[in-house]
């Protein structure tokens, strides 16, 4: 499936930015920012089964920066977990594509995110559950960078490590930018791994948005002694060109003409 | 009808709350419990002596453990989450809101040293508002036991009832009321005490000081009624509407404040279906204070004397 990941990428890309032009709410900037690493996962790493969602013995993730959900949906929609017509109806009244992610509702979904820093922790207790009951699945989180502001984050951090919980894997999707605008501006400054190494983890820092480096990188993760957290910098609204690196994208949505200049660029017919 | 007082013997709700844990640990293997750095006091240290793999020490963390205890719960895991209460229910409101609540995961948030009988350590440390809190979040149940046995059965209907509980301990040892067999129910209260005056609902430690103030207004020829209210959430509607309709009014007692807890859950019931008065005593809208917990609960009006008070003022 390796070959088709950038294929499948675009997809997704294209179902994003058409999902929150539908809408016209939602988070295109940060959705594009993740879709490689949520791509790489669902269609390569992650150890899923989509005609059988609730599998005990799948790999779970936890997408803490819940605001990215329209990515999520579109790659769990072209995994096959619900079809793809219904992406359309993101953020709709009866709809199952909540605005962030709920997991009673959407086949696929094992967490319900959406309030920032919390899902290092809920992570951790899936971790801590898989090694009670003996056995291997894994959990990966999701984290955005401004969403490490939080400072619950910090406090599941040093869990993580006290727990020693080697079958998790974090991502911190690294955009350098919020809602307010450049996260060093608005309050983080400095390294992201840096600091996580201060608190005990392997820390690997790639190109996001490079399906090669993001494989070594979840590879080099599972054979770490202590827990990995791959800081990957990538480009807030990746693939549309008006959109790259805007903070103004993070929340807003893309208007008709919009919509159709990000899909002509995204390679779709409209 | 069977009776019901104060015995001598007396135990803090917490205490029993550990002993239940280190039982139900060899009964249930998904059980697992979380304690943020306070396992001495509310006494989920037995249980981390006995199943030490299924205890998780958090730290002085109580975001990160609710949050942990929602990814154990969505492991498969039934996860107790311990704290002091206005730790547990304040500090991680929005943990037990969004990470819990709402995808009505198994996590039983089970807080002690809740109200003004905390004493000493005062206000910072007195939760006079977890129940408001919790009863204000959908899918939350809410149990508040008055003794050792009712704490004991409050800790088997959160582990066999699934979703979110709310579990409210105390810090003081306080009479046993109930005889070690009798059964509870989540949505169902105990009538202690037949009377058609008045109605004393109360819950948690102010049940024994209602059962006495009944007693002693026995004595003066005026018969009240006593309602444990085990289960603030869901509230025995039944209950409640017939001590509505049967009597001349109710005196609702808590160590919480008077707004939004159980004297709020009994009102807001009355008002739609049988409308009667409601006294609230509570710590009326002021925050607790260091003190011995006799002289607090002198200080909030909630002694045996003022509970006979207020009956006679209906």
């Amino acid at each position: 499936m390796k070959q088709d990941l950038g294929l499948v990428a675009q997809r997704v890309r294209g179902h994003v930015v058409e999902m929150i032009g539908k809408a016209r709410s939602g988070h295109p900037g940060g959705s594009l920012s993740a879709t490689d690493i949520l791509t790489f996962l669902y269609f390569q790493k992650m150890n899923i089964d989509p005609q059988n969602p609730h599998w005990e013995k799948r790999d779970r993730f936890v997408l803490s920066k819940g605001h990215a959900a329209p990515a999520l949906y579109a790659v769990l929609a072209e995994r096959g977990f619900f079809p793809t017509e219904e992406l359309l109806g993101l953020r709709q009244f009866g709809s199952r594509l909540q605005g962030h992610p709920d997991c009673l509702k959407t086949p696929g979904v094992d967490a319900s995110t959406g309030s920032l820093g919390q899902g290092l922790s809920i992570a951790n207790g899936l971790a801590l559950a898989a090694r009670l009951n003996g056995e291997s699945w894994r959990t990966y989180v999701l984290m955005g960078d401004g969403e490490l502001e939080e400072g619950q984050i910090w406090e599941a951090a040093m869990t993580t490590v006290h727990y020693n919980l080697t079958n998790l894997t974090a991502i911190v999707d690294h955009n350098k930018l919020q809602i307010d605008g450049q996260i060093s501006d608005v309050k983080l400054k400095g390294s992201i791994a840096e600091r996580f190494r201060a608190f005990g983890w392997h820390t690997v820092e790639i190109d996001g948005h490079d399906f090669s480096a993001i494989e070594q990188a979840f590879d080099q993760a599972e054979q770490a002694a202590v827990p990995t957290v791959i800081v990957a910098h990538t480009i807030k609204g990746r693939g549309v060109s008006f959109m790259e690196n805007q903070a103004n994208w993070h929340g807003s949505a893309p208007g008709a003409e919009q919509v159709e200049a990000a899909l002509r660029e995204l390679g779709r017919e409209c | 009808m069977k009776r019901y007082f104060p015995k001598t013997e007396k135990q803090a709700t917490r205490d029993a709350y550990g002993d239940a844990l280190v039982e139900w640990g060899a009964k249930e293997e998904r059980l697992v419990v979380l304690d943020a750095d306070l396992s001495q006091s509310t006494k989920t240290n037995k249980f981390a002596k006995a199943y030490p793999d299924r205890f998780f020490q958090m730290g002085v963390a109580e975001q990160d453990m609710l949050g942990t205890a929602a990814g154990l719960s969505l492991g498969g895991k039934i996860a107790f989450a311990s704290s002091f209460a206005i730790f547990a229910t304040g500090r991680a409101f929005e943990q037990i809101r969004n990470s819990i609540a709402y995808p009505s995961l198994n996590v039983k948030v089970a807080a002690t040293h809740a109200g003004i009988t905390v004493g000493e350590d005062g206000a910072s440390h007195q939760a006079i508002e977890d129940i408001a809190l919790m009863r204000a979040v959908p899918n939350m149940h809410i149990l508040v036991p008055a003794d050792s046995q009712a704490t004991k059965e409050a800790v088997r209907l959160a582990i066999e009832t699934p979703g979110p509980f709310y579990l409210r301990m105390g810090r003081e040892a306080t009479p046993l009321i109930y005889d070690p067999d009798e059964k509870f129910a989540v949505g169902k209260g105990k009538l202690l005490r037949e009377g058609n005056h008045a109605a004393i609902i109360a819950c948690g430690v102010m049940v024994a000081p209602a059962l006495e103030a009944a007693e002693q207004l026995a004595q003066e020829g005026i018969l009240v009624r006593v309602i444990d209210a085990f289960s603030i959430k869901p509230l025995d509607q039944e209950l409640v509407l017939a001590a509505s309709r049967e009597t001349r009014g109710i005196v609702v007692v808590e160590e919480h404040n008077t707004l939004g807890g159980l004297g709020g859950a009994v009102a807001e019931l009355v008002t739609a279906s049988a409308p009667c008065r409601v006294l609230r005593l509570g710590t009326n809208d002021r925050f607790g204070q260091s003190g011995k917990p006799p002289e607090l609960l002198a200080e909030y009006g909630l002694t045996k004397e003022d509970i006979v008070q207020a009956v006679k003022s209906l």
